[in-house]
């Protein structure tokens, strides 16, 4: 059984606000990343989960601009702090070290042994770890390329009682104000909070760094603290991990323009579609 | 008890499509255990809440809770409001439905209710009297079931999947005035810029027709978006290709680091089919492909395909379709 913190509005924040910096040429941002199968790898199931023999890991490509848009921010201020926070396994600090290797400059490893398939109960453990951080900013990749959970973000900002603007693709900080564009179907949402908040990167925002070799050294000299990351038993649990169905074996219609009257046809009578 | 709670999405004050969907996946959910379903919609006063016919869809009783703030998408309210309905009428799940503004609200609703959230649901079903969902993870290269192992769970359903069947049997859709909930509005939509191609989004239209390199240019796509305006309700998509060399907006990308998309009828024009496009498109009803190349990939998963120049091809079948579609 779950405990129930949360309280219905007005709502009372589940954790203590962060604490927004006065200094406002210092900014101290916290960016939550995740170790995922690079995009081209092709999956192959073992039980309930994938084999990871052979698959190269990267970090997630939707947290790059999460990184990116984080040393923007600590290079327009001119001082301040980048963490790079993340839950996973041992092999996570690979990842975390791209992170630094980009620019940022400390990493805290929650370790796991295995990521939850609860994206609530992640939430609440990167929650637990940022309450008393002091962030001006915590960003996060809109979505994390491989169980295409969704939610961890925007989850997190909700429990720590903070606005949150989702999928954010443009943005603007001008003086403690965040003026956020967030593409929803056949338009733009644009979206205004106050600092500190918590905001998911979309794709758009900026044009992720490669890290220079002067980074790569660096990084292997930057502090990563590794602690146990505070997991409550889930709610939900993995029942079964397929590959999905085959399509059947499809048809050439025909070569150059004089196949559309047959294609048409088709997709008329047989498909059914038109 | 095992009732449902859909929430419905509306813009302008007229509800979405998809929040018929999430009503029938509701309805789904509650029939395997006799439970009744309710919608939820978080409006401005005013709203044509009765043109969306939700009765139909399958909803018992149509819950509307009314501000001025919840003309526009209103995060914090509309979460809390949803929040309070769902625990004040005890329901064993919350159906949302995965759009651009489920995918922010779901995680809203679920944080509040200490709910797991289940993203992007594609089939649901009961299992024990528990919630089973289906879901696919590496953008549609596997498919994972899960178990909602708490009292009460919020799944969001992936947009063109929970289509109403033929047959579904109507009920009352009653309307029921709820408490809106306000509350502490910590983030506000100031505007909302509408996209000059229109309101059809690539992963929620039944048609999608998308364009890769082998357009040759952006200055190609005109065809692709005639061929889209003959369909009447196409969206038009691109690939990753495209997308990064700054042809087409990324809001039209189809792909792992896109939209996954679930149209009746994709057309795949000048697309080679990369692994992390075809695992984007796969779990359309049709798909059709245009290449040159005829041993392309996407003929590996195509019904029908073309062999042959796009440029011949396109305005022929834009020609086509217009006929078709007239006749």
């Amino acid at each position: 059984m779950r405990a129930n913190n949360c309280s219905l509005a007005p709502r009372t924040p589940y954790l203590a606000p962060l604490t927004l910096h006065r200094d406002h040429r210092t900014v101290k941002i916290a960016v939550c990343i995740k170790r995922v199968p690079d995009t081209e790898t092709r999956i192959r199931i073992a039980g309930t989960l994938i084999d990871e023999t052979g698959v190269k890991f990267i970090l997630n490509p939707y947290d790059e601009f999460a990184v990116e848009e984080a040393l923007q921010r600590r290079e327009k201020a001119g001082a301040g702090e980048v963490a790079v926070i993340c839950l996973g396994g041992e092999a996570a600090q690979e990842t975390m070290r791209t992170a630094l290797a980009m620019g940022a400059d400390r990493g805290v490893l929650l370790k796991a042994d295995a990521i939850p398939a609860d994206g609530l109960a992640v939430a609440k453990a990167l929650a637990a770890e940022l309450k008393n951080g002091g962030f001006d900013l915590v960003l996060f990749g809109k979505v994390a390329v491989d169980d295409y959970n969704h939610q961890v973000g925007v989850m997190v900002g909700e429990l720590l009682g903070l606005p949150v603007v989702s999928a954010v693709s443009k943005l603007e900080i001008e003086g403690g104000k965040v003026v956020a564009e967030r593409e929803i179907e056949g338009g733009v949402e644009v979206v205004e909070c106050a600092l500190p908040a918590v905001l998911t990167c979309d794709k758009g925002l900026n044009t992720p760094r490669y890290p220079a070799l002067k980074g790569i050294m660096a990084a292997k000299k930057k502090p990563i603290e590794i602690r146990p990351a505070q997991l409550g038993g889930p709610a939900l649990s993995v029942k079964a991990l397929a590959s999905p169905p085959e399509r059947k074996e499809g048809r050439i219609v025909g070569e150059g323009a004089a196949a559309v009257p047959e294609l048409v046809r088709l997709l008329q009578q047989e498909a059914k579609v038109l | 008890m095992a009732n449902v709670l859909a929430v419905c999405e509306q813009r302008g004050g007229t509800l979405r499509k998809v929040s018929r969907e999430a009503v029938v996946a509701a309805r789904l959910l509650a029939d395997t255990r006799g439970g009744s379903v309710d919608a939820i919609v978080t409006a401005a006063p005013g709203a044509d809440v009765a043109g969306a016919k939700l009765g139909e869809a399958g909803a018992d009783r149509v819950l509307v809770a009314t501000h001025e703030s919840f003309g526009s998408y209103a995060p914090e309210g509309c979460a809390a409001t949803i929040a309070a309905a769902a625990k004040a009428g005890g329901y064993a799940a919350v159906v949302v439905t995965a759009s651009a503004t489920g995918r922010d609200l779901a995680p809203r609703v679920a944080a509040r209710l200490d709910a797991p959230l289940v993203m992007d649901v594609t089939a649901l079903a009961v299992e024990g009297g528990r919630v089973i969902a289906t879901r696919p993870i590496y953008a549609g290269k596997a498919i994972q079931q899960v178990v909602l192992e708490a009292p009460m769970g919020v799944v969001a359903i992936r947009p063109n999947t929970f289509t109403a069947g033929a047959g579904a049997q109507a009920h009352g859709g009653t309307v029921v005035p709820v408490d809106a909930v306000p509350g502490e509005a910590r983030t506000r939509v100031r505007e909302v810029k509408a996209s000059e191609k229109g309101a059809l989004d690539v992963a929620e239209a039944p048609v999608v027709v998308s364009g890769g390199r082998g357009m040759k240019g952006p200055e190609h796509f005109a065809l692709i978006e005639d061929l889209a305006k003959a369909f009447g309700n196409a969206a038009v998509g691109a690939s990753r290709a495209v997308v990064d060399a700054g042809w087409r907006p990324h809001a039209e990308q189809v792909g792992q680091t896109g939209k996954t998309v679930s149209p009746q009828l994709y057309v795949a024009v000048g697309i080679s089919g990369a692994i992390q496009h075809l695992a984007g498109m796969r779990t359309a009803k049709v798909i059709v492909a245009i290449n040159r190349d005829k041993d392309a990939p996407i003929f590996k998963v195509a019904d029908y395909g073309i062999v042959g120049d796009a440029f011949e091809i396109l305005p022929k079948l834009t020609e086509e379709i217009r006929k078709a579609r007239a006749g």
